[in-house]
């Protein structure tokens, strides 16, 4: 088979770039949800800025929002990002340099900038991952500030239908992944695995635990 | 106010060190055949959750609501082999004529 040829940080910006439209989406109605729920305009767009991780962003929120306590806010937030954990594993081997460029490039990892570079077999296409998420960063950070600042005009994100389009960005993350028998079964298991957890563990958890499916993905 | 800043900054210092240890530690460094297997997996198993729980979640529920129809339309445009844009847009305007309808 012939090398393709090397891919270029713009590259990554250019095939995320739907995601990014998503995100920006996702972004404005953190924003807004932030602002409604009393938090002033800065808290969210600072939020936004260090955490980056959008679902953490909306547990915390919406758990804020809910009168819960600040220990359940952090820990459902971080529990959701657990999940970072095994996937700098996963790129670990790919991004290398001195520490402090693999500590800014780590934070560049989100679900879609993390799907969008895998290249299968466990591999994963450096330049593709931070070319997608400065993108994402962008896109994230931006679409937080005009919903933080502004924005009640817009519609809500369920009547735009926003809270669809992250089960099928997902959907197409995964679709190209799953072409063998082994990873379409560990994919049906993982979301099996976190349904059933759903009504009896804090947000977040589900996810966690539905990586051991590969695990047991492994051993078949 | 001061809690939510709290929470803003315990929240986003914790993401960042969870991102950051693994290609700190790890780094440029090739992981073991064993952990190979293991991680080229761990892709389709989170994707998969997030599929189920992003289209069927709510809170600690697990919900049939007017998502499915947006999923199913992305499901018929990647049969179709639609780009991503196509994807969304089309699970997202399902999603949104189907709660403007029932």
């Amino acid at each position: 088979m012939d090398e393709p040829p090397p891919t270029r940080y713009r590259d990554g910006a250019r095939a995320v770039a739907p995601f990014a439209v998503a995100v920006l989406g996702f972004g404005v109605s953190f924003g807004l949800l932030a602002r409604v729920g009393g938090w002033g305009w800065l808290a969210p767009i600072v939020m936004s800025a260090t955490t980056f991780a959008g679902s953490a962003q909306f547990a915390a929120a919406s758990i804020l929002g809910d009168r819960g306590t600040l220990a359940a806010a952090v820990a459902a937030a971080l529990l959701l990002n657990t999940r970072y954990a095994p996937i700098g594993v996963s790129v670990a081997p790919w991004l290398d340099g001195p520490r402090w460029r693999r500590f800014l490039h780590a934070q560049l990892v989100v679900d879609e900038s993390w799907a969008i570079s895998a290249r299968g077999e466990g591999r994963y296409d450096p330049r593709i991952l931070v070319g997608a998420g400065l993108l994402l960063y962008v896109a994230w950070v931006a679409g937080t500030a005009v919903g933080a600042l502004g924005g009640q005009a817009l519609g809500g994100p369920t009547t735009l239908g926003l809270d669809a389009a992250f089960p099928a960005l997902f959907l197409a993350l995964l679709a190209p992944q799953v072409r063998r028998r082994k990873p379409l079964f560990v994919a049906v298991l993982g979301g099996t695995i976190a349904l059933a957890l759903t009504p009896f563990t804090p947000p977040g958890v589900p996810i966690i635990a539905a990586s051991v499916a590969c695990l047991l993905g492994v051993r078949r | 106010m001061s809690s939510l800043w709290l929470v803003v900054g315990l929240v986003g210092l914790g993401t960042v060190v969870i991102k950051a240890a693994g290609p700190i530690l790890l780094g440029g460094r090739p992981l073991p055949a064993r952990a190979t297997g293991i991680v080229e997996l761990l892709a389709p198993a989170l994707l998969g959750a997030l599929v189920a729980t992003q289209a069927l979640g709510d809170g600690r529920a697990v919900v049939l609501d007017e998502r499915l129809f947006g999923l199913a339309a992305a499901g018929i445009a990647l049969w179709w082999k639609a780009p991503i844009l196509v994807v969304v847009v089309a699970a997202a305007a399902a999603a949104a004529l189907a709660r403007a309808v029932m």
